[in-house]
């Protein structure tokens, strides 16, 4: 772990004092040494061969010369390391220990190999015991009310079954009333107050709810692909709404495509003039302000000038918000299929954006190595989250809205607070960027994924690693979890879609105490996915659970 | 460890032909040198931010649009019109003690492109849905993988000890034994090693497909016939039932030789070539089964009931192109496929009593196989066949058709 940060400090310190060739040999002599993982940083580092590089290169350097590299240790490895440098005077290597890295010392045992390597990978060292110390409010809000509009409905229904129903209707909701110590309040960041159409949404989902298939390690969802075929241009990213009726495609010419999947057709609405004459006070009021003229099964969404990254669903299907190459995020209207509007603050390419939960907050992860919050009726970010070392590739919220996860290319994955906008989570052990990035349904966990093919799933409570699933042999680019949480679904660029089990890494996160004390949680590491497919040269870009626990996945068809 | 790969540099040559060619000529060594140090180090940049944009492409090749992409996010002015889809090679030239790799550029009368007609235009984008697995099975539909890769197929025929090797610690039943065993194989390496009889389960739908496309095959209906054929020759989840498929065509020629069943024979055979056309199975384990079947066919004395009357010929010509195409796929220097098939119809034509339909029909066989194989065997033999006149008309043929 202190080879590679010592041995690229020496090499800078050749190159900026004018050494070119002693560093070249430097170089070859000891690079071969480091590990595979992190030979791409090396190949970048060996680019840099004069001091004039350096001055230029100011966005690498900042990473290498200014923060400091951090290290844990237990003490007696720490002090026998220093004991060893000073009695063989090698002054030089403890200055630089002492300047450029921090070895953040813990008093008990020494890790093992496994574990060292497990955290090791990221661009600035691993976490420090104090940056994982926040208390994060991993629990999920309290539902609303919505007991009187369902029993009403109930009541008009089947008359025997009726107390079975009210009396699982009940249970449902009775879990989710009880007060969940780590839950934030409901006002701890404002959150827009429900719509009738929101609740009505609510109770549909419920209602699928109860039919849901119990989806488990013996018994494995069922899993409907669905492939875009002749995209010559190149497919970037799909996503399928909330409740699987929309699907969405960006493609690399800057085009979105938005397919129904359901045999309702797309149509948008009328116009203003029309509008006007229609009775409000009608039952079909909703059916009768679509035309029907404009009925498609395809709409094509034109605006963006480069390739677009994430096109993402609202959860109530009114909006659609695209970000793209242009640095731009752009917000569509679904009811007319026009852009509302364009949200210009990274100057750099845009490579992700997420709707919140509940709606109006959205935030983007760009190349500028920021990931901003913003609120759809303002132009201007309102959270903008400053610390990763490179380009933030990928963000998502977590089910309460109250955090917000970042992965990043320095191969490290933070959480932000949103309150506050401070780091409350460091988490390292990618050994390559990380693409993708997914919270369990109950919130106790992250999962993240990304081109190194590994699964790593960390427990939001102490921001230690859980488990490493490897199983995919290229970058990994969605992932989806089953409607309780049970199975995993990964899928990437490998053509494969492949199954995992959690239950019983979520029986880990529940059993073991919640002492924020606990230095090493061993981590599993799962070889035996529950089961792969395989596509016919598909790669998987996208993997949705339905309502009632089928797994939907999409994918473009890679014509060679 | 990995092994030390040199980094790539532009050399000082280069710059010189590149500066050459836009009309810079004299440049000194040291110019040279510091210009190929420069721009080396900034092509890798913008290949490391190229990369960046291929990754978030969801893509595994580089293409000229990334590159645009990594130089627009540099302020630097992004090429216009470079467009390939494939590989450009460099085009070699020498001359004045020079030389020189340089991409060609044609150059296009505008007149023609005017006046051609525009290309096709492409195919819409469209979504298509399949299931991809029901209930954690995958369905051996056409929208998927077969189950088993024809290379996997190939690999378990040639080197059935592979499979052993790669069985990893499965929890199932099944793959218990499999384990138990491999752990003990290397306390004895002496022991030959045993592959584990397969239990060769086929589900109800495929034994219904088996029962179905027999029935087809060898039956009256002319247009189901067909369809079973063409099942036969596309499916590609056929691979669990070849060994009773083979079983089948063996049998079924074995009896219908001795009862002179011509029509039966042809559609057997044509069977048999429905398997060797279908691009998804690998027929080599069944090889030993089919190849008699086909030989019989080509050389029994007795095909039908009425030799003068029926065409038996057609199905001797038929079965040696079949034979002809057996040799070609599965010749290896193992097997030595063709070698044994050709030694047993020249020994067939050196059989003084055989009767002239088994002549005619190794004559076909080793025409089939090949100008070399006719060089060889059949021109130099000494046959008494040769005075007859239908060694004239055959030779006259085969040598008309290469």
């Amino acid at each position: 772990m202190l080879l590679y940060p010592v041995f690229i400090q020496l090499y800078l310190e050749l190159v900026y004092n004018g050494h070119e060739d002693a560093a070249r040999d430097f170089y070859d002599k000891f690079s071969g040494e480091q590990d595979d993982y992190l030979q791409e940083d090396l190949r970048q580092l060996s680019i840099i061969t004069k001091k004039q590089h350096m001055e230029e290169n100011v966005h690498v350097m900042e990473n290498f010369r200014t923060s400091k590299y951090v290290i844990r240790m237990s003490r007696d490895s720490y002090t026998m390391l220093k004991r060893h440098l000073q009695a063989t005077k090698k002054n030089l290597l403890l200055n630089l220990i002492q300047e450029h890295l921090y070895v953040d010392v813990f008093d008990g045992l020494p890790r093992s190999k496994e574990q060292i390597s497990a955290v090791a990978g990221a661009l600035g060292g691993e976490a420090r015991r104090e940056s994982n110390k926040t208390k994060v409010f991993y629990g999920l809000l309290k539902e609303p009310e919505l007991n009187v509009q369902l029993e009403e409905e109930e009541e008009g229904a089947e008359g025997e079954d009726k107390p079975k129903k009210k009396k699982t209707k009940k249970e449902l909701f009775s879990r989710k009333a009880k007060n969940d110590p780590n839950a934030p309040s409901s006002t701890r960041i404002p959150l827009p107050e429900l719509t009738d159409s929101d609740k009505l949404d609510k109770v549909q989902s419920l209602r699928e709810a109860t039919k849901r298939v119990k989806v488990t390690a013996d018994n494995l969802p069922s899993v409907c692909f669905y492939t875009i075929l002749n995209a010559h241009q190149g497919v970037t990213s799909i996503e399928i709404a909330e409740d699987s009726s929309l699907m969405a495609a960006g493609f690399a010419d800057g085009v979105i495509r938005i397919w129904a999947m359901t045999p309702a057709r797309l149509r948008s609405m009328k116009y203003s003039n029309e509008l006007e004459i229609i009775d409000k006070e009608a039952d079909d009021v909703l059916e009768r302000m679509m035309d029907d003229r404009t009925a498609a099964n395809m709409k094509l969404m034109l605006g963006h000038s480069g390739p677009v990254y994430a096109s993402r669903f609202s959860t109530d299907r009114k909006y659609m918000l695209s970000c793209s190459e242009d640095a731009t995020i752009r917000l569509w209207s679904l009811l007319t299929y026009t852009c509302l509007v364009c949200y210009k603050g990274h100057t750099y390419p845009v490579w992700d954006v997420r709707f919140c939960p509940q709606g109006y907050y959205f935030v983007s992860a760009g190349q500028d190595r920021t990931a901003r919050l913003w609120v759809t009726d303002q132009y201007q970010p309102v959270r903008i989250f400053t610390g990763h070392l490179s380009d933030v590739d990928c963000v998502q919220f977590h089910p309460n809205s109250n955090y917000v996860a970042s992965g990043s290319c320095d191969r490290t994955v933070r959480l932000w607070d949103v309150l506050t906008g401070n780091c409350v989570r460091y988490m390292t052990g990618h050994k390559a960027a990380v693409q993708v990035l997914c919270f369990t349904p109950c919130g106790k966990m992250l999962a993240s994924a990304g081109a190194d093919g590994l699964v790593l799933v960390w427990a939001l409570h102490h921001g230690n690693l859980l488990a490493i699933l490897s199983s995919h042999t290229d970058t990994i680019y969605t992932m989806g979890f089953s409607r309780e949480g049970h199975i995993l679904a990964t899928g990437g660029i490998d053509n494969c879609v492949v199954m995992w089990n959690m239950q019983k890494v979520a029986e880990q996160v529940d059993s073991e105490d919640l002492s924020l004390s606990t230095v090493h949680i061993k981590t599993d590491v799962i070889e035996q996915p529950l089961a792969s497919y395989h596509t016919k040269a598909t790669p998987v870009l996208c993997l949705h659970f339905s309502r009632r626990n089928l797994l939907l996945a999409a994918g473009p068809f890679v014509q060679t | 460890m990995a092994e030390q790969k040199q980094p790539s540099t532009l050399s000082g040559d280069s710059v010189k032909i590149i500066a050459e060619s836009i009309g810079i000529g004299n440049l000194t060594e040291e110019s040279l040198t510091t210009m190929s140090d420069d721009a080396t180090y900034r092509l890798k940049l913008l290949i490391q931010d190229a990369k960046k944009f291929m990754r978030h492409g969801k893509r595994k090749k580089l293409t000229q649009a990334d590159f645009d992409h990594a130089l627009k996010v540099r302020n630097i002015e992004p090429l216009y019109g470079f467009q390939a889809k494939d590989h450009i090679p460099f085009r070699f030239a020498s001359g004045g003690g020079r030389e020189l790799y340089f991409t060609e550029e044609k150059e296009i009368e505008l007149q023609d492109v005017i006046n051609s007609s525009g290309p096709k235009v492409p195919m819409d984008v469209t979504l298509k849905a399949h299931w991809l697995s029901i209930e954690g099975q995958q369905p051996a539909i056409p929208e998927n993988p077969p189950p088993a890769e024809k290379s996997e197929q190939q690999l378990e025929s040639l080197d059935p000890a592979a499979k052993l090797a790669a069985v990893k610690p499965l929890k199932d039943k099944a793959g218990k034994d499999t384990t138990g065993k491999a752990k003990h194989r290397p306390r004895q390496p002496e022991l030959v090693k045993l592959k584990d009889l397969e239990i060769h389960e086929l589900s109800v739908e495929q034994q219904f497909y088996y029962k179905e496309i027999t029935e087809a095959c060898v039956g009256s209906d002319e247009s189901r016939r067909a369809e079973a054929l063409q099942s036969l020759a596309t499916d590609p989840g056929l691979y669990q039932m070849l060994p009773r498929f083979s079983t089948f065509v063996c049998e079924g020629v074995k009896v219908n030789v001795v009862q002179n069943n011509l029509a039966l024979l042809i559609y057997l055979m044509r069977m048999v070539k429905s398997l060797m056309d279908n691009s998804a199975l690998y027929l080599e384990k069944y090889l030993h089964e089919l190849t008699p079947a086909i030989c019989t066919c080509i050389v029994s004395k007795q095909l039908c009931m009425r030799p003068d009357v029926d065409n038996h010929w057609a199905l001797r010509d038929f079965a040696a192109r079949l034979m002809h195409q057996l040799c070609k796929t599965f010749t290896t220097s193992t097997n030595n496929v063709q070698t044994r098939v050709t030694r047993m119809f020249t020994r067939c034509l050196q059989n003084e009593k055989a009767p002239l339909a088994t002549y005619y029909g190794s004559i076909s066989a080793l025409g089939e196989l090949g100008h070399e194989v006719i060089r060889r065997r059949l021109v130099p033999s000494d046959l008494r066949v040769s005075s007859c006149s239908c060694w004239g008309c055959f030779c006259a043929l085969h040598s008309d058709a290469r």
